[in-house]
């Protein structure tokens, strides 16, 4: 069902985020979300629960707020605050929303190696320069978080232990700082010997080859399916009058 | 008094590899023990288990005490100072009196306090010019030497050294090994640097196949050659 080649995956993922985004009715929202977690449950790698629990966290704090925050016909009343049957409805939407685009990323681009993923955004004609910033970031985000595990470790051996007072803000401070540095001095590093080794701005990211006939058809599918989603939304309020 | 690190039938592994294989050692109060062993012998990972920075299963004692959690390896790094094998690892602060200040702080002592003991520790190692420096644009061997004063500021029973002489020049080395002869706890030095382990350490052992072997340093006159540079007559 998913398309190996990963130019086409980030197209239809692109197509599925951007009429996901688009929804208003909610009974659409929640048939996308169920959708995407059927597949992502039917998928080789299962549900995310990791990424699901932060970002049900984030839909919980939505859930809490906006009935709060929007004004509206009142459901219940916390003390002065009154809970809003309209910003209930918008959090349930953009529950939906998110949550669906999420697991379809994942669904799709999870898979990806950052490096190929790099190539990919170059076969859809991203801008090099973007790309050769997205190869990078993808490269070294490990070596900076290594970095950090390390220099937190020789905080710990030093017998640092974090507390709610100033040397603590302090510590971290000068720990983000320090990391920045050093970031700053290996990207200038890390330049000086690509240019080294004769690079010129454009990566080498290997030969395209055109997308297989299946695999265009399995794109256009999700694309489609996303279509039709959309076109079901904006039906909905003649649909139900 | 307990010995301050003793190990019984430690095991570590690393990426599902075995690095420790029922690891056991004692070190005493005053004792010096040299490490050698060859590149990913896991000299490093047993620091790192030692302090309790790297899960391990077997029972690591330090103090005299137990410990499992890291609520117990936390009371005790206080007395144990570790020197990273990559000084920059250390090294977090913007200047020097900060990162050697930085210990003292953790141990409860004023600002005041703390910066008296770190230009204590400066002092004492030889290189109190270098106080205001920026911390992470020193040479080499100034790093090193910063990074041990920041240990020995925190007045550690016990003092484990990863490599210490990595890129110590002879002027720096010498200032070294003058702090460490002086130390007056116990230590563990890994180190490829035969000269500078012959002189320190009292006991040798050589980490092999996951488990400590006793070895033997001995000391003997050598005729030897090798080229030198000097400067060239004008
Ligand atoms: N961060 C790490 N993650 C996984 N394995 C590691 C890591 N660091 C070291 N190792 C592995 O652990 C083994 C021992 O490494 P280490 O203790 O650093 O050796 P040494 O200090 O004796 O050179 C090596 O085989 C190495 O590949
Ligand atoms: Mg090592």
């Amino acid at each position: 069902m998913i398309p190996a080649d990963p130019r086409l995956r980030i197209a239809a993922a692109f197509a599925a985020v951007l009429s996901l985004s688009q929804l208003t009715a909610m009974p659409v929202a929640a048939l996308a979300c169920a959708g995407a977690v059927l597949a992502a449950a039917m998928s080789a790698g299962g549900l995310p629960w990791r990424r699901l629990m932060h970002l049900e966290g984030f839909v919980l704090m939505l859930l809490v707020t906006l009935p709060l925050t929007i004004p509206g016909t009142p459901l219940v009343r916390v003390g002065p605050l009154a809970a809003s049957a309209e910003g209930l409805a918008q959090a349930a939407l953009l529950g939906c929303k998110i949550t669906a685009a999420v697991l379809t990323m994942t669904l799709l681009l999870a898979g990806l190696d950052p490096v190929r993923l790099g190539g990919a955004l170059a076969g859809l004609r991203v801008p090099p320069r973007l790309v050769a910033l997205f190869v990078a970031t993808a490269r070294y985000v490990e070596t900076i978080g290594q970095e950090a595990a390390r220099l937190r470790d020789a905080m710990r051996a030093r017998g640092f232990r974090p507390r709610t007072d100033r040397h603590t803000l302090q510590s971290y401070g000068n720990l983000m700082g320090m990391l920045l540095v050093r970031s700053l001095d290996r990207a200038e590093r890390v330049e000086e010997a690509m240019r080294a080794r004769g690079f010129t701005r454009h990566l080498p990211l290997g030969e395209a080859t055109p997308p297989t006939g299946p695999d265009i058809a399995r794109a256009t599918l999700i694309a489609g399916a996303a279509a039709l989603l959309l076109l079901g939304d904006r039906a909905w309020p003649i649909l139900s009058s | 008094m307990a010995d301050p690190v003793q190990l019984d039938d430690l095991h570590v592994t690393r990426d599902g590899a075995p690095v420790l294989r029922g690891l056991s050692l004692s070190l005493g109060p005053a004792e010096r023990l040299a490490i050698v062993g060859s590149n990913g012998a896991g000299k490093t990972t047993l620091l790192r288990a030692i302090v309790g920075l790297q899960a391990a299963t077997g029972t690591v004692q330090l103090f005299g005490q137990r410990c499992a959690a890291e609520a117990d390896f936390a009371a005790a790094r206080p007395h144990i100072g570790f020197l990273f094998q990559d000084s920059d690892d250390q090294l977090f602060c913007p200047t020097v009196l900060e990162d050697v200040c930085f210990g003292p702080r953790n141990l409860g002592r004023t600002p005041a306090q703390a910066e008296a003991a770190a230009t204590r520790a400066l002092a004492g190692l030889g290189v109190a010019h270098l106080a205001d420096r920026v911390a992470h644009r020193l040479s080499g061997g100034e790093k090193r030497l910063v990074c041990l004063a920041g240990l020995l500021a925190m007045d550690p029973a016990v003092l484990l050294l990863d490599e210490p002489t990595n890129g110590v020049d002879a002027a720096n080395g010498a200032r070294l090994h003058a702090a460490l002869a002086a130390f007056p706890g116990a230590l563990i030095l890994v180190s490829h640097d035969a000269a500078f382990v012959a002189s320190l350490a009292s006991r040798a052992a050589l980490l092999e196949a996951g488990r400590l072997v006793p070895a033997e340093i001995h000391d003997h006159p050598h005729t030897h050659a090798h080229p030198h540079l000097h400067k060239a007559a004008p």
